[in-house]
């Protein structure tokens, strides 16, 4: 691996990114205005705010990010920029790893951003912001990964949009965001033991709920970190050099 | 050699001789492109062997040893020219200085800050071609690199063709245009995924007895309608 390559290609991500304004804007924004929105639909009561802000801190960046990696990715592959990166000196561990890198560091920005707001005039209630913070970026790189995996199955900028349902959806309903994993029936928290959102929002809600640290926050933190891993290797065998 | 689902070269056997301009001249559709991607390493093979500078076709160590500029301009639109090549440049190893020569080579030093995406197609397609000019490579692969370009402008580029091949570099460049084979060293003539003709444009005059090489494609290509 190269450090050089590496970074050069997480910095003509930025680049590109930094040629669109409109998609910083809508990055860096999103998710504090729709955590505003979500504080005053509750105004009654600051209690389920309390209680689903803080895992909302972690999915927004998921989401985004899924989205905007795969369709970066179906472009890299339809517009034969990635054929072309295949056949020079660039690896296909130098090129994940630059992506992973830019994404990552707009996800950062976004996480603290979306936090500052949360934490500041929304007045969230919750404990050990920093963890919170870590958990934020590891579902970015986590959404970052499985986009980039499922970049391999969309043929057109269209589908890949349509695989954000598919595929972050059902783990958005199961992950406990909703209704506590403890109270689903059996089949379910099955699925949602296999689903790695569940345990980002796991550690998010042990962390957040109480003053000390509890030692499950950083078993789901590794399981996150493995998940993540793992579909940035499945993702890497996936970007073939040879093609029919 | 099969691509999308139809054979698209077939019984193909030829060389390509080291510091000259080889011209790979067919109508679109005749198998130029899946040729190209053959020889890149990027194209998934049925039967057959593909050397490229010695090494077998796709090998990790022919990867930065050639520059590979397809049709589809793959360059990233959102970025400017500059950005671009820059780009390409640390990948092939490359300095600012080779960003800067590729730039003159392609009559683009004007355009530098602009995003590509802006660009006209011609002007795209030499950003293109300019990212795989960069870090001297020992063999450029051109899949049609003077389409939609003006007439000044195409020759100007022939003649950079012929000044890298004179020192030392190897082209396979690619077109549609009969015209374009008069500038090369030696003319492959495709149609169909079969080879017609492998020969020197005077060889193709001679042998066809015509002048033109229009002309000449045309008489190969009934001659080879009538043997099949």
């Amino acid at each position: 691996m190269s450090a050089v390559r590496t970074l050069a290609t997480a910095r003509r991500v930025l680049q590109q990114l930094s040629h669109d304004r409109r998609s910083i804007a809508l990055l860096l924004a999103v998710p504090s205005l729709l955590l505003v929105l979500f504080k005053y639909v509750y105004a009654a009561g600051s209690q389920p705010f309390d209680r689903l802000g803080p895992q909302l801190l972690g999915i927004f960046p998921f989401i985004v990010m899924f989205l905007i990696t795969s369709v970066t990715m179906v472009r890299e592959r339809t517009s034969g920029t990635l054929e072309r990166l295949l056949t020079t000196r660039l690896q296909r561990g130098e090129l994940i790893a630059g992506y992973g890198l830019a994404f990552g560091l707009a996800a950062t920005a976004q996480a603290v951003i979306t936090a500052a707001v949360a934490l500041g005039p929304l007045q969230l209630d919750a404990h050990h912001a920093a963890v919170i913070g870590v958990f934020a970026v590891l579902d970015a790189l986590l959404g970052t990964g499985l986009g980039l995996l499922m970049s391999a199955f969309a043929v057109t900028e269209f589908q890949a949009v349509q695989f954000m349902p598919a595929v972050v959806l059902p783990q958005l309903l199961l992950c406990g965001l909703l209704n506590p994993r403890s109270a689903m029936s059996a089949p379910l928290r099955w699925t949602s033991d296999v689903l790695p959102l569940s345990y980002a929002t796991d550690g998010i809600s042990n962390a957040a709920g109480r003053p000390s640290l509890v030692g499950s926050v950083y078993a789901d933190a590794a399981v996150v970190f493995g998940s993540l891993l793992l579909a940035v290797l499945l993702a890497g065998g996936t970007l073939r050099r040879r093609t029919p | 050699m099969v691509r999308g689902g139809r054979l698209a070269l077939d019984r193909l056997s030829l060389d390509v001789r080291a510091g000259s301009v080889t011209g790979l001249i067919g109508p679109s559709g005749c198998g130029k492109t899946t040729l190209i991607r053959a020889v890149a390493g990027i194209q998934l093979i049925r039967s057959g062997r593909v050397t490229v500078l010695g090494e077998p076709a796709g090998s990790a160590r022919l990867r930065g040893r050639f520059g590979y500029s397809t049709q589809s301009m793959a360059v990233y639109p959102d970025l400017t020219v500059e950005q671009n090549l820059r780009y390409f440049a640390t990948l092939a190893g490359a300095d600012q200085q080779s960003v800067e020569d590729a730039l003159r080579d392609v009559e683009l030093a004007d355009r530098r800050s602009q995003l590509t995406g802006n660009l006209s197609g011609g002007q795209r397609a030499r950003v293109s071609l300019a990212a795989a000019l960069l870090g001297a490579p020992e063999l450029l692969l051109l899949d049609e690199p003077t389409v939609g370009l003006d007439p000044v402008l195409r020759r100007q580029l022939w003649q950079l063709f012929q000044r890298l091949a004179d020192g030392g570099v190897t082209l396979l460049v690619s077109s549609h245009v009969m015209d374009e084979a008069a500038r090369c060293q030696r003319v492959l003539l495709l149609r169909d995924g079969r080879l017609v003709a492998d020969e020197t444009p005077d060889g193709l005059r001679e042998h066809t007895g015509q002048d033109d090489l229009e002309q000449a494609f045309l008489t190969l290509a009934e001659r080879s309608g009538q043997a099949s």
